[in-house]
Formats: structure tokens, sequence, C-alpha cells
């Protein structure tokens, strides 16, 4: 899935990395635990998540993420916004919360990549 | 291929700045041009032992050697000291405050997992005087 497909899907607003979205991804993860996308997380590039703060891009990037999807309509600060620019992280934030952005997505097939349960 | 240095402080108080030197080296590691994989597995070891010396110890500093065939990486700091080593790495035992957690941490997993996805993990600790986290991860020839 593109990340065009997934902005669309979720009627997301893209708030870095508008020139990115051609970046095909075949899976994500959504958590607020970002002890739990370190633990948990395998080779998923996309992460929705409704915790706003620093940690949550440095998470990202440790596991080689490409886009984070604030839900619940959360908006991070620029700096959070800068240090996404700088790990080369997109970043978008969408209404929906965190249940129905993640079912629309596997919905629409976008699966985890889990080999257990998740 | 001559042994590689690299050494980073770790700031305590707020978590904000933690992972900075995670990235640094994280970085590091990407233009020696080492396996996905291994700067992965490193990268998150580094990071969870950052978030540990932040939250548990106030900081300290991370020593990092690259060999041709291994990452040694050893989180040095001065705080408490872990009195109950065993315990602290049972998944999901943790003492982190509710600041931590509020950050998306404190789950109890970063030791589990930095010995998950290292090869070697050493814990030496006295209380009182502080912990050196050692980690070893192996490259692939
Ligand atoms: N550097 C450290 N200094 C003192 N105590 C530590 C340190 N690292 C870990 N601990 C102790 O071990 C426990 C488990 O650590 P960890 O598995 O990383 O979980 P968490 O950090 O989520 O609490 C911590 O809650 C803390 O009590
Ligand atoms: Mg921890």
């Amino acid at each position: 899935m593109l990340l065009s497909e997934i902005k669309e899907i979720l009627n997301a607003t893209v708030l870095w990395g508008e020139e990115h979205l051609d970046r095909e991804v075949v899976s994500a993860c959504g958590s607020d635990f970002m002890s739990d996308v370190l633990a948990y997380v395998k080779n998923q590039p996309v992460l929705l998540t409704g915790l706003v703060n620093p940690q949550v891009i440095r998470t990202a990037d440790m596991m080689e993420m490409c886009c984070i999807i604030f839900v619940r309509g959360k908006v991070p600060s620029q700096d959070m916004i800068n240090l996404a620019k700088d790990r080369d992280i997109v970043i978008m934030t969408c209404p929906k919360r965190m249940y129905e952005a993640c079912g629309l997505l596997y919905y629409n097939g976008l699966r985890g990549n889990c080999d257990g349960n998740d | 291929m001559e042994t590689i240095k690299l050494v980073y402080p770790v700031e305590g108080g707020d978590l904000i700045e933690a992972g900075e030197a995670s990235s640094k080296m994280k970085l590091t590691l990407k233009k020696l041009g080492l396996p996905q994989d291994v700067i992965r597995r490193a990268s998150i070891c580094m990071y969870e032992g950052e978030i540990n010396m932040v939250i548990h110890a106030d900081g300290g500093e991370a020593q990092v050697e690259v060999d041709s065939d291994q990452i040694l990486i050893r989180m040095i700091d001065s705080g408490p000291g872990i009195p109950n080593v065993q315990q602290a790495m049972q998944e999901g035992f943790s003492t982190a405050d509710s600041t931590a957690r509020e950050l998306g941490f404190g789950a109890g997993m970063g030791l589990p997992n930095m010995k998950r996805y290292s090869d070697e993990m050493t814990i030496d600790t006295v209380v009182g005087t502080g912990t050196t986290v050692t980690v070893k991860i192996k490259i692939p020839q």
C-alpha cells in the first residue's frame, strides 16, 4: 500500500513528507507504548499512535520506520516535526481513533506482519 | 579493521533528549556500512539502555567499540544500582514512575529487550554506586 493510499483511507493530513507519499509499505503496527513497539515490532514501517512526544519519533527511527500516524486528531509540536524531518519519517495526523484507524487499514489490505498474536 | 571507539554522554533529567546518543551511534554505524540487522539490534539496545540511564540513574555515559566482528556497547552510570538483577531481568518488572509511563516507557521490557536483541549481555551493579550494562552484538562475517 502506498502512503498516499493510507492518507486517503484515513482522511489524514500530512504534517511532513508530502513528497514521500509514493513510499510503499506492506505492514503496520499500532501502539501507545513505545516499550512494546521496541519489543514486538518487526519490519513494520508504519506506526499508528495516540502518544505525542519526541520519544515516539526516536522509537520509530530506531525501528527504521518510514511513517508515523497520530490518531485522535493529535498534532505533534514543531520540534517533533523537525525531528521527524531530520530522520526522514513522514508524519500524518488523522481524526479517527486507534481501533478504527487500524481496522480500516487492515480491511484495505495492510497487515500486521506478526507470526504470533498482536 | 582497527577498533573504533565512540563515547556518548547521556544527560539525566527529562526524557526529551534521551535517544540522541543512540541516534548518533546509528548514523556512525551506517556510515561504516555494517549490516542493517546489526545496526538495528545495536540501536535498540543502546536506546533502551539510554532510556534506563535517564529514568533510573539520572544519566551516565555510553561507550561503544566497533571491531570487524562485533559491536560492544557499555552503558555506565553512577545511579542507585539494581538490588535484584534477576528480578529486574523479568519481563514486566519495573520501578519506573508515572512520568516515564506517560512517555510510553516503564513496561519492564527494556532489559529483556536488550537481552533479546544482543548476543551477550552482562549487568555489573552495586547498590548505591552504579550500574554498567554491557551488550555485545556479533557481526556476521
Ligand atoms: N541503569 C539502571 N539503574 C538502576 N536501575 C535500573 C537500571 N536499569 C534498569 N533498572 C531497574 O531494572 C528495572 C527493569 O528495567 P527495564 O527492563 O528496562 O524496565 P523499565 O525501564 O521499563 O522499568 C527498572 O524498573 C529498574 O528498577
Ligand atoms: Mg527500561
